[in-house]
């Protein structure tokens, strides 16, 4: 236990001095812009529901990697997948004829999981019968997803008149998730992000689903000896993945944005595999992680503005805090066998 | 055949728009022989373009600018290899990490100087410039990046062909116990590969940054560069002369890609750009697909198999991305 705590504070320290001399470097005051990120995350309930916003996806896509970690897959096409369910939601939400605005949020939460489903069924595939590692057909199909937005937002989907960078038409007032007055998180994203973790704590340690795809992450010929087929689980958990990831994409554009913009991602999917890393792949330290990674990414927002430095700090801090963890992790095993 | 290019004109940007790829891809190639995957590329590639082009402009010297996005390459590859070779974490995480880090730390810092002019290394002209047909000289008045990256090419196939050195760094890259056991140091020879692959991706980054999108800036254009070249390594089957020529295929592509834009104005640039990378998973499928077979039973029948299956051979690494522990 002691040695635990003696290793959060080896990596927080190791963190913060990192994060110190960057700083540093940019000529920034180093306690100013930590004070501000404090202030720009948690000093109030506006800001913090904003914090709240950005913590429902994270924690979606967290999830979903989780059951692609357990199988051993590395899926870097998450980002492609949330994009794709921001699509499929979004091409429900426009189709017309439909009044109940219930009825259509359902089916474009629904289809919203199809395509993102879908989009990770196709990197699924790509590496069970196309021989592409996972990464590269993931980074391939990510790509492919980003150039599809696009098309869609100065083509088909423009507003009328003028196609630009800053999206589709905004949805009507209807088909938004309702949320408190004056904040900015919708109800149904919560509950939707708090079913999601506990859904995926059943499904992974006390089901026979997650043992299996643990016996194929661990050793997938080992699995197959035990009549367990590697590649339909592959698939299964990159499906699943898939499908969460594009829930993350309908909150987005439901409940976040209320149209498509060619960042509907906002690179959540990316920052969510720092998050299951950093939590060592296991689930109960995700909400946690996620509401101060959430917080880093709401509260460096306003650094331009207070302090004249870029908000991409709170990526800064991010990735150094998965490095520094798994140095620590590395030099624990190193002591362990000496 | 893509709008109204002269084929001239074509060749001389295909050439140049490769050059910085090429260094990239070899660079991130000599590691992987070693058996070690660097997947920080992508960041690497930034950080090193970021700091080549403030090193630059604030010493006034395009050789400063180019040792410094080396060293900045290194530093990345340092990380990459003192974890995953010595600290034994996987390679995969580390890399991913450290690209997403790198990436963010490249525009935290390069913020100042973004949109800004700097020194940029223009088209130098041959020394037999004059005697040259109007056609060549249109093609080989290149920056120097072009004659560096060609250079490297030959170089590197001398090098894990002929060489000692390259023959050990192969063997440990393909088995590290077997290479212990003849009296090599593995995690030495690992490390010192990383160290020299991503000074090689250093140098790239500063050509994007020094010469061919010059400036810095968000989006610097470098983006997504890095894991192309990751890809370019396996289309290429880990051999100099075909990772350079897929190179050049993609920066084929990429010129392409502007020439179709002005036949479809109404398009987005970026659609086009995006191009490209489905092209490369479809060529990985068909490689999957035509060593397979040869593989397996050794020699076809079909012809054609045969031939696509010389074509796509593809082998890698025998412990690529495996961690080696010292008995």
């Amino acid at each position: 236990m002691v040695q635990i705590v003696k290793d959060i504070l080896a990596a927080a320290t190791l963190v913060f001095g990192f994060t110190s001399l960057v700083l540093f470097i940019a000529d920034a005051p180093v306690l100013d812009a930590f004070k501000h990120i404090w202030l720009g995350s948690f000093a109030s309930t506006m800001k913090f529901s904003q914090v709240l916003a950005v913590w429902v996806p994270l924690i979606l896509c967290s999830c979903g990697l989780l059951f692609a970690f357990r199988a051993n897959l590395w899926n870097i096409g998450i980002e492609g997948q949330v994009i794709m369910g921001a699509i499929g939601g979004m091409a429900v939400l426009r189709f017309p004829g439909l009044e109940n605005p219930v009825l259509i949020l359902t089916l474009s939460f629904i289809a919203a999981m199809i395509t993102g489903g879908a989009w990770g069924l196709l990197a699924g595939l790509l590496k069970t019968r196309g021989g592409v590692h996972e990464i590269f057909g993931g980074l391939g199909l990510n790509f492919v997803a980003q150039g599809f937005i696009l098309w869609l937002i100065f083509g088909p989907w423009k507003r009328p008149g003028i196609a630009s960078m800053s999206g589709t038409e905004l949805l009507p007032h209807k088909l938004w998730l309702s949320s408190p007055p004056g904040w900015r998180i919708a109800y149904a994203g919560l509950v939707v992000a708090i079913c999601t973790l506990i859904l995926t704590w059943l499904f992974l340690y006390k089901s026979k689903l997650g043992l299996k795809l643990k016996a194929i992450g661990k050793n997938p010929r080992a699995a197959l000896l035990y009549d367990i087929s590697p590649e339909g689980y592959y698939l299964l958990s990159i499906i699943i993945c898939g499908a969460f990831a594009g829930m993350a994409g309908f909150m987005q554009i439901t409940a976040v944005y209320h149209r498509l913009i060619p960042a509907i991602s906002s690179g959540y999917g990316y920052l969510a595999l720092l998050l299951v890393m950093l939590a060592g792949y296991r689930i109960v330290p995700i909400p946690f992680l996620a509401l101060f990674f959430a917080g880093l990414n709401v509260g460096a927002i306003q650094l331009p503005i207070v302090l004249q430095v870029d908000s991409t700090l709170s990526g800064v801090i991010q990735g150094c805090c998965v490095l520094s963890a798994l140095f620590v992790l590395g030099m624990r095993q190193r002591r362990k066998q000496l | 055949m893509i709008g109204d290019i002269p084929s001239s004109v074509l060749v001389a940007s295909v050439l140049a728009a490769s050059a910085p790829l090429v260094i990239i891809a070899l660079g991130e190639m000599i590691s992987e022989k070693s058996g070690v995957i660097n997947l920080s590329l992508d960041g690497a590639v930034l950080f090193s373009a970021m700091v080549a082009f403030v090193v630059a402009k604030e010493s006034n010297s395009l050789v400063f600018g180019f040792l410094a996005g080396g060293c900045a390459g290194m530093l990345t590859g340092l990380v990459v290899g003192y974890l995953s070779i010595y600290l034994h974490l996987s390679q995969v995480a580390v890399g991913f990490a450290l690209s997403l880090l790198c990436r963010d730390l490249a525009y935290f810092l390069g913020n100042p100087y973004s949109r800004i002019q700097g020194p940029t290394l223009i088209s130098s002209k041959l020394p037999f410039h004059d005697m040259l047909p109007e056609f060549l000289q249109k093609i080989l008045t290149q920056p120097l990046t072009v004659p560096f990256a060609l250079t490297l090419v030959a170089v590197l196939i001398w090098f894990f062909k002929f060489s000692r050195t390259g023959l050990q760094l192969r063997s440990v890259g393909e088995n590290p116990a077997a290479a212990f056991a003849r009296g090599l140091n593995p995690s030495k020879i690992q490390l010192f590969s990383v160290l020299a692959g991503s000074f090689l991706v250093g140098i790239g980054g500063a050509a994007y940054s020094l010469s061919l999108k010059p400036g810095w800036g968000r989006p610097q254009g470098a983006e997504g560069i890095g894991w192309i070249a990751l890809a370019l390594v396996i289309f290429g089957s880990w051999q100099p002369c075909r990772v350079a020529a897929g190179a050049m295929l993609f920066a084929f592509l990429q010129v392409c890609g502007i020439g179709l834009q002005n036949l479809f104005p109404t398009i987005p640039s970026q659609v086009f750009q995006t191009a490209p990378f489905p092209l490369m998973i479809f060529t990985l499928v068909l490689m999957h697909y035509s060593t397979r077979k040869t593989r397996k039973h050794g020699e076809t029948d079909s012809g054609l198999q045969k031939w696509l299956g010389i074509l796509f051979m593809a082998r890698a690494p025998k412990s690529l991305g495996k961690s080696y522990r010292q008995e």
